[in-house]
Formats: C-alpha cells, sequence, structure tokens
C-alpha cells in the first residue's frame, strides 16, 4: 500500500491534478477525507501545522453529545444526531475511547429549576427521547460531592466522553491507507480558482482546475473543500466570497488529576444562559476531570493562551459545583479555540461552479457531528457535478486504546506483555505508557513529529508530573525517531 | 490467572535512598525482602542531581549524587535484598498485596509488611497554574537534571529559575553545566539575609515576586514577573525551570486509601513509620516531601526495628492521636503519637515554615494544656528543616486530643 504523507522540505509530489483537496486536518478534515477515501478519486488533504488535530480540535471538552439542546430543526441538530450514532459505531469498531457517564444538567437557583422543563421539552422536540428531572435527593444520590444548593437536574443518559485525539487520527490514518495524500507543514497562501467550463466532452459540467499556492508549493485540484476550522474565512475570502466572519472564542480548561476521578460521576453541566453554555465538571475518558471552559471573544486567532483572570474564574466556578475538586492537584491547562460566526449554526455551502464546498462556524459540538458533516459535504460535492464514483469499503483501523475505564491498556495485557515485553516496560509512569506504546506511535501511519503529537498518541508526558520523570527521555525518543 | 502470585516477608515500593536503607537493615537481619523500582536504575532522585553533598548531615562535602545512589544500591545488594528495578507497582489488590507490571509479566505480591517509599517530585509549571502559553523550553528541576546529565539534551541560551531554595541553585548550576546563561532566580520569599555570602555565580535574585505568565510560541521568550508592590516586567528567557513545591509522590498511598496527613500530603505516620493501614509502613520524601538524601535513607534504616517488631507481633495502633500545626507552619512529621513510647529519628520532629522567623519558639498544647516551650537557636527558614525535640512526647496523651504546635 502506498502511503503518502509529506511535511516540511519534502516537495509536494507532481502528477495530474487532485480531484478533490481538503484544506484543513482537524477532526471534521479528516472525517471528510475519510468519507471521500471510500470513492476512486484522487485526494489530497493539506494542513498548515505539522500534525492532523493540532487546532480547535486537540483542546475542547471531549463529549460524545446526544444534541438534546440544539436549536431545533438546524443543520447543527440533524447532523450532532446524525453524527453522534455514526461516531459512537466507529469508535466500537477502532477502539476510540468513549465513556457513556451522562450528563446532570444542575439548577442552583429556581430560575433554572423553572427551566428545565423547558429544555426536556426541547429535548423531546430534538428527537432525544431519555432526558428525564431529578429532584435535589436524587440528585444528591447520584453525585455525592456535588456542592450545597443544588436545587434539581436535568438527566441526560447518553451524553458521553470521548477519546477527542485518537477519533481524527483514525480518521486520517484509515483516509492515508486508502490512499489519501496528507501534506502537512502545508499552509494556503493563495488561491487561483478554476472555473473554465468543461472540455468539451459534454459528460463533464466543469473541468476547471484550483491552483493553490502554499508554503510548499504549488497544488492542483479540480474540487475542493474549506475544512480550515479557525481560518475557513481566509480561506472563503481567497475564492473570493464574504459570506462569514470566523472570531475566535476562547475556552480555558483546567484538567485535575487522576485522584480527583472519584469525586465525579457524570459530566456536570450548567443550566444554559443567554451568556452562553457556561463552565461544565466532566470526566475525562483517561480518568482526569476536566473544568471549564470560560467563553472569551477574542480577535485573534493564535491567542491560545490561558489567563490569570480565566483560571480564577474557573476556579470560582468549579468550588460551587464540586467544592473538593479544587483541592485537587492540576495536571494540566489548556485553551482552545471555537471558530464561532455570529450564527447559531454551521455554515456548510456548497459553490457548484467552483466544485467549492465550505465549511464554516463548526463549533464545540464538531467532534460529535464530524462523521455526519463529512456525509453531508460528500453529499454537496456530488452534485456539484464532480464524479467522485461508487463508493467501496475501507481499510480497517484500529488506534491505541487512550482510555482508563475498559482496563484494556498494554500494561494490564498479560497476553500482549508475554508476545512483547516491551509492553511490560513503563516509560511514563503518570499515564503507565510503555515502550511498546510509543515504538509503536513513533512507527505508525502517522508519526508524531513532538512530543506533543507523541502525548496525543499515546498519553505520554501528559500525566501530573508533566515530565518530572520522563520528559527528557521521551525528548530523546522522538526526537532520534525517523523523519 | 494471568498473573504470577508470590509471597514475601517484606515488599519495598521504591529503590531511592529511603527503600534501600530499610532493604538493607531488614536484609542484615535475615528478613526476605524485594524492593520493586519502576525506573531501569535503582538509586531514585540523586542519581541525576551531579552536584555534591550527599551522605554528609551538613550541606557541603559529601559525595555526588550518582556515586551516593551506587553506594546506596550496592549496600542493600551486599545485604542480600532482592533489587528488581523496571517492575512498576499498579495498584493494590489485598491490604497488603500489590499487583505490579514488568517485562516479564504480571505479578501480584503479598507481603507481611509493605513499606512505601515512593519518594517526591516538583510540581511542575501547570500544578501552580501559571498562565500564558504552552510553549517548550518549560521544565522542573528533575526533568532538567536528567535532561542534561542523564541525555546531554541541549537545553538553551537564557534561562530564569523560579525558586530560590536549595533546590533552585542546584538547578542553576545544572543550567550553567549546560552552558545556560541564568537571568535570574525568582521567588515569592523576601530576601535571604546573608545571601550574598552563598557560593557560586550570583544570577540576581529577584525577591517578593511571583511569576504571571509564559510567553512564546513554539519555543519560551519571556517569563512576565509582578513584584508585590505591583511593579510588573517581562524576563526575556527561552528556558524556564519550576524548582521546589515539592508533593508527596502519594498515588499508591491514596489509591491504597491510607489516610493521609493534612500538612504534608504524605500518608500520616506514627514514630514507627507506621500508616493508618496495619503492616503498610512509609518512609523517607513520600512522608514530608523532600528532605535530604541522607534523612530520607536515615528513615529507612530506622524503619527497620519496627517493621521486624511487626513481623513478629503482628500489632498494630488501632488510635492514635494526631500532631497539628498552625501558620507559619506548614507541616510536621510524624504527625501521629504511638501508644508505645518510639521517639522520631534523632528524637526529634521535622517542620517546615511558610515564613520566616528570626527568634523562633515553639509551643506544643494538647487540650490547651502546655506540653513543651522551645526556643531555636536559629532562625527559622522557608525550605529548609526546622526541628522539635520530641523530649515532650511523654507528657502527651496518645489516645487523646490533637497536639498542636505553634510558633511563635
Amino acid at each position: 500500500m502506498n502511503r503518502t504523507v509529506t511535511r516540511a522540505g519534502q516537495p509536494l509530489p507532481d502528477g495530474p491534478a487532485y480531484d478533490v483537496t481538503v484544506i484543513g486536518a482537524g477532526v471534521v478534515g479528516t472525517a471528510i477525507a475519510r468519507e471521500l477515501a471510500r470513492h476512486p478519486v484522487r485526494i489530497a488533504v493539506i494542513e498548515a501545522s505539522d500534525d492532523i488535530g493540532n487546532g480547535t480540535s486537540k483542546a475542547n471538552t471531549a463529549i460524545l453529545h446526544t444534541g438534546f439542546d440544539a436549536v431545533p430543526g438546524s443543520l447543527e441538530a440533524r447532523l450532532v444526531r446524525d453524527g453522534q450514532r455514526r461516531l459512537a459505531a466507529y469508535a466500537a469498531e477502532t477502539g476510540i475511547s468513549v465513556e457513556r457517564v451522562g450528563a446532570l444538567l444542575v439548577a442552583w437557583d429556581q430560575e433554572q429549576l423553572d427551566s428545565l422543563p423547558r429544555l426536556l421539552a426541547k429535548a423531546e422536540e430534538n428527537g432525544y427521547q431519555a432526558a428525564r428531572l431529578l429532584d435535589a435527593s436524587r440528585l444528591a444520590e447520584l453525585e455525592p460531592h456535588l456542592g450545597p444548593g443544588a436545587l434539581g437536574a436535568l438527566e441526560i443518559p447518553d451524553e458521553s466522553v470521548i477519546c477527542p485525539w485518537t477519533t481524527p487520527l483514525a480518521f486520517a490514518t484509515q483516509a492515508v491507507l486508502a490512499g489519501v495524500h496528507l501534506h502537512l507543514d502545508c499552509r494556503v497562501t493563495a488561491i487561483e480558482p478554476g472555473t473554465e467550463p468543461g472540455n468539451g466532452s459534454g459528460d463533464e459540467p466543469g473541468t476547471g482546475v484550483h491552483t493553490l499556492t502554499t508554503t510548499r508549493g504549488t497544488l492542483r485540484t479540480r474540487g475542493l473543500i474549506n475544512a480550515a476550522g479557525l481560518h475557513a474565512d481566509a480561506i472563503d475570502r481567497l475564492l473570493g466570497h464574504d459570506a462569514f466572519t470566523v472570531t475566535p472564542r476562547r475556552g480555558q480548561l483546567i484538567v485535575y488529576d487522576k485522584l480527583a476521578r472519584d469525586l465525579v460521576r457524570h459530566i456536570l453541566l450548567p443550566v444554559p444562559t443567554s451568556a452562553g453554555k457556561g463552565v461544565l465538571v466532566a470526566p475525562t475518558v483517561f480518568g482526569n476531570v476536566l473544568l471549564g471552559p470560560t467563553a472569551e471573544e477574542l480577535d485573534d486567532k493564535a491567542a491560545t493562551e490561558s489567563t490569570e483572570e480565566g483560571l480564577a474564574l474557573l476556579r470560582e466556578k468549579g468550588r460551587r459545583i464540586l467544592p473538593r475538586l479544587i483541592e485537587e492537584e492540576v495536571t494540566a491547562v489548556y485553551a482552545g479555540l471555537r471558530a464561532a460566526t455570529g450564527h447559531e449554526d454551521y455554515r456548510i455551502k456548497a459553490y457548484p461552479d467552483l466544485r467549492y464546498v465550505a465549511v464554516g462556524g463548526i463549533r464545540s459540538t464538531g467532534l460529535t457531528a464530524s462523521m455526519a458533516i463529512a456525509a453531508h459535504v460528500t453529499d454537496l460535492l456530488a452534485r456539484t457535478g464532480l464524479d467522485l464514483g461508487a463508493p467501496a469499503e475501507l481499510p480497517p483501523v484500529t488506534v491505541p486504546v487512550l482510555g482508563e475505564a475498559a482496563d484494556r491498556r498494554p500494561y494490564l495485557d498479560a497476553g500482549l506483555i508475554a508476545r512483547d515485553p516491551a509492553y511490560g516496560t513503563v516509560v511514563c509512569h503518570c499515564e503507565r505508557v510503555t515502550e511498546g506504546e510509543i515504538r509503536d506511535a513513533l512507527a505508525s501511519v502517522l508519526p508524531p513529529a513532538s512530543v506533543e503529537g507523541l502525548a496525543r498518541r499515546t498519553r505520554a508526558g501528559n500525566g501530573r508530573c508533566q515530565g518530572f520523570y520522563c520528559g527528557a527521555r521521551l525528548r530523546a525518543l522522538t526526537e532520534r525517531a525517523p523523519g | 490467572m494471568t498473573r504470577h502470585e508470590r509471597t514475601v516477608d517484606v515488599l519495598v515500593v521504591g529503590a531511592g535512598p529511603a527503600g534501600l536503607g530499610a532493604a538493607a537493615e531488614l536484609a542484615a537481619s535475615g528478613v526476605r525482602v524485594e524492593v520493586l523500582e519502576r525506573e531501569q536504575d535503582a538509586g531514585g532522585v540523586p542519581r541525576h542531581c551531579h552536584h555534591d553533598g550527599f551522605g554528609g548531615r551538613r550541606t557541603t562535602g559529601g559525595v555526588s549524587g550518582p556515586e551516593y545512589a551506587r553506594r546506596c544500591t550496592a549496600a542493600a545488594e551486599r545485604a542480600g535484598a532482592t533489587l528488581r528495578t523496571g517492575i512498576t507497582v499498579t495498584g493494590w489488590a489485598g491490604p497488603r498485596t500489590l499487583d505490579a507490571t514488568g517485562p516479564g509479566g504480571l505479578e501480584r505480591i503479598t507481603a507481611r509488611a509493605v513499606l512505601l517509599a515512593t519518594g517526591a517530585r516538583e510540581r511542575p509549571r501547570s500544578a501552580r497554574l501559571v498562565p500564558g502559553t504552552r510553549p517548550a523550553g518549560v521544565y522542573t528541576t528533575g526533568e532538567l537534571q536528567q535532561a542534561v546529565h542523564l541525555h546531554h539534551q541541549h537545553i538553551g541560551t537564557r534561562a530564569v529559575v523560579v525558586g530560590d531554595e536549595p533546590v533552585g541553585h542546584a538547578a542553576a548550576g545544572t543550567l550553567r553545566v549546560a552552558g545556560v546563561e541564568v537571568a535570574a532566580l525568582v521567588t515569592g520569599r523576601p530576601p535571604q539575609p546573608l545571601a550574598v555570602l552563598r557560593r557560586g555565580p550570583g544570577a540576581p535574585v529577584l525577591s517578593r515576586t511571583s511569576v504571571t505568565g509564559l510567553s512564546g510560541r513554539g519555543r519560551l521568550t519571556g517569563v512576565t514577573v509582578r513584584h508585590e508592590d505591583g511593579r510588573t516586567t517581562t524576563l526575556r528567557c527561552d528556558t524556564v525551570v519550576f524548582t521546589g513545591d515539592w508533593i508527596p509522590d502519594h498515588e499508591l498511598a491514596r489509591r491504597g486509601e491510607l489516610a493521609l496527613d493534612p500538612g504534608t500530603r504524605g500518608p500520616a505516620h506514627d514514630a514507627s513509620y507506621r500508616t493508618g493501614e496495619p503492616g503498610v509502613f512509609a518512609i523517607g520524601n513520600l512522608l514530608h516531601a523532600v528532605e535530604s538524601a541522607g534523612t530520607a535513607a536515615a528513615e529507612g534504616r530506622a524503619v527497620a526495628a519496627p517493621v521486624l517488631r511487626h513481623l513478629v507481633t503482628g500489632s498494630w495502633p488501632a488510635r492514635r492521636a494526631a500532631l497539628a500545626v498552625e501558620a507559619p507552619l506548614t507541616w510536621i512529621a510524624p504527625n501521629l503519637i504511638g501508644p508505645d513510647d518510639d521517639r522520631p529519628l534523632d528524637n526529634r520532629f521535622v517542620l517546615r515554615t511558610g515564613r520566616r522567623r528570626a527568634t523562633p519558639l515553639f509551643e506544643v498544647r494538647q487540650d490547651g494544656r502546655l506540653l513543651h516551650r522551645q526556643r531555636l537557636l536559629l532562625p527559622a527558614r522557608p525550605g529548609f528543616p526546622v526541628h522539635l525535640s520530641a523530649d515532650w512526647l511523654d507528657r502527651a496523651d496518645p489516645h487523646g486530643a490533637t497536639v498542636r504546635v505553634r510558633l511563635l
């Protein structure tokens, strides 16, 4: 099998124009590439950074949503509902860690309590029938460490947490195995749209070829999909449109130590207000506890720093929700940027004359909806006249098991260790990542280019000591690895 | 069953100075001791501390860390202890039964006595909630020392050290060895008297100053600091080392539901190193975060007698009076008073203070009753051990109320 993954310093391959090029290798871009890979067409994915899932996709709340609280009738509502089913099935097939912990929308005052029945009705309108109201005593039973003053809750038993890193990894790996070319470190700087009419044979509505200028040379493609996340508006403008503007909305998050995991059993959601969805407390599939996010409208699309005020706000909110959490050790702090457009829905639009689909405004639900977005976009693209051919089966993939719940981690697998002792040699003590897993990641279809990339594939170095024990060794291993 | 099950007399978790000290003494007494170490080499943190000062009571002289680690390891082996490195203890399967993973497979080991000697680590930037970007070039002393001394990695060109305790100065030394200029040491504490007399080339110490943010994308470009009086500035650098701020590596202790002391965050324990769990002892820096390697080793040796006694009698105190400290003191160890008249190491308690006291006076009370007053000859300084005599122990009621220690 030909696997084409190129990086900075390598030329873009020669050859005929691609049939379709996807700009952006986040969770949405890789999902689209995977969906397209089922068809007999030549596909490229180009990504500005040095790894897949390296923007908004790597820093989110990692929730697999039911879509109970979406705007009924919106595109987002439909794609989240459909995407949730698709991704849950895909996760079971590939080994992406998912934990169905359920969510509780906790009411802390009478006004919030009064709004729960309306939210229950909205969930039902969204086709979600399993939600139910809980009184204060039942809530206290379900979450014994909740702070004082909770009056009741709406329970959403199917809200789940998911591994946000192996999801795009599975998509991208499967796409590359199916022949998709992935070009990393490849930022688009200009696009010359190919608007020429057909070649006269009559069966092709337009053979115009777009010419993309990138930081690694030019690339030619007939079809184009813009899944550039925070930069989707800039790409759209390169094609002469002015349909939407992406405003980064920063979310700062605090990851608490695994020793805090027993304090919380559900995703604890605030009752949404006009000010946004608010701050949640949620378990992660890795066995940590997440507190966040903030919601800050910014204009800098690179402003992924945390702030003193943001962290203070989170701690204040967290102390009310789960007082004991704040006494626990913090493992990590990060900030992600959501692609807000000022419209309460996704901005997915096809331009048939350009064989182009813009995928904008994919907000925090993008992880859940990714596979449904991919199916929807592929459908739109096919209707621009581009002949995608009949879909076929994709080569199967499995991803590393990073979740704690299933006890399937290699360090606990006697059979695996017996076959290969490297799976019994723990390198990262906090996360119990073994030499075998690190070796596998470095030799994988999409090897990491940095210790951060290695962490997203194995969790090595992402634990409570943040490198005190293993940081130097992990750097040595990553830097020694071939390109 | 896919786990290999065995029993031993004493199982020691952690082959640092404390675990090795205990193993040496116990093995010399004819007890079957097995030590499990998750790192590939025994010796603990001294393995990567290349400065001198190990093995002696004083802060100068002694041997280098790696040499000290070798001596501790050799002593335990010579005494007949079984040392197994590259074996990670992953959890508890019973009150004195531990599960472990190694290249040879999964094991379940039951011991008549378990000694936890899992040490301490420095809290990283994230645990200290230092905001800003997340660039490369951010270290703890432990990671820095391993990068320089074990892996010979390139560090950077100009560094800021956060902390001015001994470990902060050790970090500065390691940076200089690696050819990195030390721009400043930053500490929230007031200036140390006589700091100018301290050895070594002097990077400025910015006292009463805290780190408020990191900047730089990809690579660190600066550390923003704020003085107590509100002034802020950004120190240009490509490397920052967060030092000190130790926390016991207490995961196994917590997973085993051992009661922790709120001050030390290590297992609550008495002068015989007995935790709240029958048959489970704890020693070394797990108990109180960081003391010197010599102290950890001495605790390891001192636990042998109580362990041997426990192996014979099997007894364990049901209830013990707790010891608690008041601010500015931050912790005391040991922090339980046993019913037998066991004395702590060197007949004194170890404490830490959060603020300097020039003429410290200890006061020890139980139920309001004054048990002891003691004037110290030297100032009590943050980051350094302060000692309280244990002479008053026979006046305390081991079944009574919490004993409270104040520093006036």
